[in-house]
């Protein structure tokens, strides 16, 4: 059955289901928005400020940029080792959940991965905010038990001799996975490399590849 | 607490489902609740770790039910109460009924900026030096604290090895209770997913956490 046509009871009752519960939210942050509003406690458009800023400043492209200048510049690396704040913090992202940051380097022999099992800690100066998965059970509680399973529901499976550590983000320390550089990436400038990289793997859900070349 | 929040190990949650170009919202709800979130966050009232502990508290069957955003607007309306900036009645008519507190600042549309640029270092000086070194073998302690704390149900009563002292920060379980900051070291502690999971866990795998000196003594090799 295709799945535009799938128009069954119990498809039709789960998504009803979860209309109603978005609009029975939708009217629950209304009010509490209204209310605070009224009460002078927020500026509306200050909350605007704030999306906007989500929306199209402070996203995955800031921490491709850290990821490219990796790869391209040793003193950067060196840096990045050293003091991942501050070396990230001279490109320009700083600030929310990104105060404290860590620079974790995957390389032939290990694959590193992030969770935060507790709540939803995120790199937020360098990723942005975390996708829906990241924050849900199903990531949090088997990043840590089940890392190489967790990994292949995102289509990348690694040879065991690779050694995978995952980082619990408990504490304020905020963590930001260096993917490999590809193979055949040489001679690529820093916004070219910047290009390759992903929001999954600066989190260690995914690598980074060369894309397909078209013939 | 062993709460709902507390999710490393548990089964029974299905697969990952990353959902292919996720959209950064999902309903106009959302960008508001993050709002809402960040500026009420900015009165100064209260800090990240009551924040915490605060979505901890929402009723497991609640908590697993709900969306990240639906957590934080719930516990958002939690610390409206409690620290006296909305009432219930007021929380659930969505108006204005009593003057309530009033915030040491609220965030206006020219300070948004400067706020999330600032953001909330949590790094404080102590006066002590270090109890662990790095190569230093250490045992998470057996507790259950009733309020908050951050190490997870899965690391507790494992030995593990000190890889780095990450500097002193701001103890969650006692700031979380308005006990005060109360610094400690935090060190990065690495653990053998078999020491955490047995004959289950990945031979070739580690798991690493940001542990408070508190949470940890001595383990002998």
């Amino acid at each position: 059955m295709s799945h535009d046509h799938s128009h069954d009871d119990d498809d039709h009752h789960h998504h009803h289901h979860h209309d109603n519960h978005y609009s029975d939210m939708q009217a629950r942050v209304k009010a509490l928005e209204t209310l605070l509003t009224e009460k002078g406690l927020i500026d509306p458009v200050a909350i605007d400020r704030i999306v906007e800023t989500y929306e199209t400043k402070v996203g995955p492209r800031n921490g491709a940029h850290v990821v490219a200048k990796a790869w391209s510049d040793p003193d950067f690396t060196d840096w990045l080792r050293r003091d991942a704040t501050a070396a990230i913090a001279s490109l320009g992202f700083t600030g929310r959940q990104g105060e404290h940051m860590r620079a974790v380097f995957n390389t032939p022999e290990t694959h590193n991965l992030i969770v935060c099992t507790l709540c939803s800690c995120y790199p937020w100066a360098v990723l942005g905010l975390p996708p829906v998965w990241y924050k849900a059970p199903a990531y949090r509680s088997r990043a840590v038990i089940d890392p190489r399973g967790v990994l292949a529901e995102f289509g990348l499976t690694l040879p065991q001799e690779t050694k995978i550590r995952v980082w619990d983000s408990t504490a304020e320390l905020r963590y930001l996975v260096i993917p490999e550089r590809p193979a055949g990436s040489e001679g690529m400038d820093e916004a070219a490399l910047a290009d390759l990289v992903s929001r999954d793997a600066m989190i260690g859900t995914a690598v980074v590849r060369m894309p397909e070349a078209g013939l | 607490m062993n709460g709902p929040h507390d999710l490393g190990g548990q089964m029974g949650f299905g697969p990952v489902a990353p959902e292919p170009n996720e959209p950064y919202f999902h309903a106009e709800w959302e960008k508001r609740a993050l709002g809402i979130t960040l500026s009420c966050g900015a009165f100064g009232a209260w800090t990240i770790d009551e924040s915490r502990h605060a979505r901890e508290n929402i009723p497991p069957a609640d908590y697993l039910g709900a969306s990240y955003y639906e957590i934080w607007t719930r516990a958002v309306d939690m610390l409206l109460e409690r620290h006296g900036f909305a009432t219930a009645e007021e929380l659930r008519t969505g108006h204005s009924l009593e003057q309530g507190r009033v915030p040491k600042r609220i965030l206006k549309a020219d300070m948004v900026d400067g706020v999330l640029a600032k953001g909330g270092p949590c790094d404080r000086p102590v006066d002590t030096a270090p109890l662990f070194a790095v190569g230093d073998h250490v045992r998470t302690k057996n507790f259950n604290p009733t309020g908050h704390t951050r190490l997870p149900r899965y690391a507790r009563a494992k030995i593990g090895v000190v890889e780095a002292v990450q500097g002193s920060f701001v103890f969650p379980d006692d700031n979380a209770h308005g006990r005060g900051e109360n610094p400690q070291w935090v060190y990065l502690v690495v653990f053998e997913a078999t020491e955490l999971w047995g004959e289950s866990g990945d031979p070739n795998s580690t798991v690493s956490l940001d542990a408070w000196e508190s949470y940890l003594i001595p383990a002998v090799d």
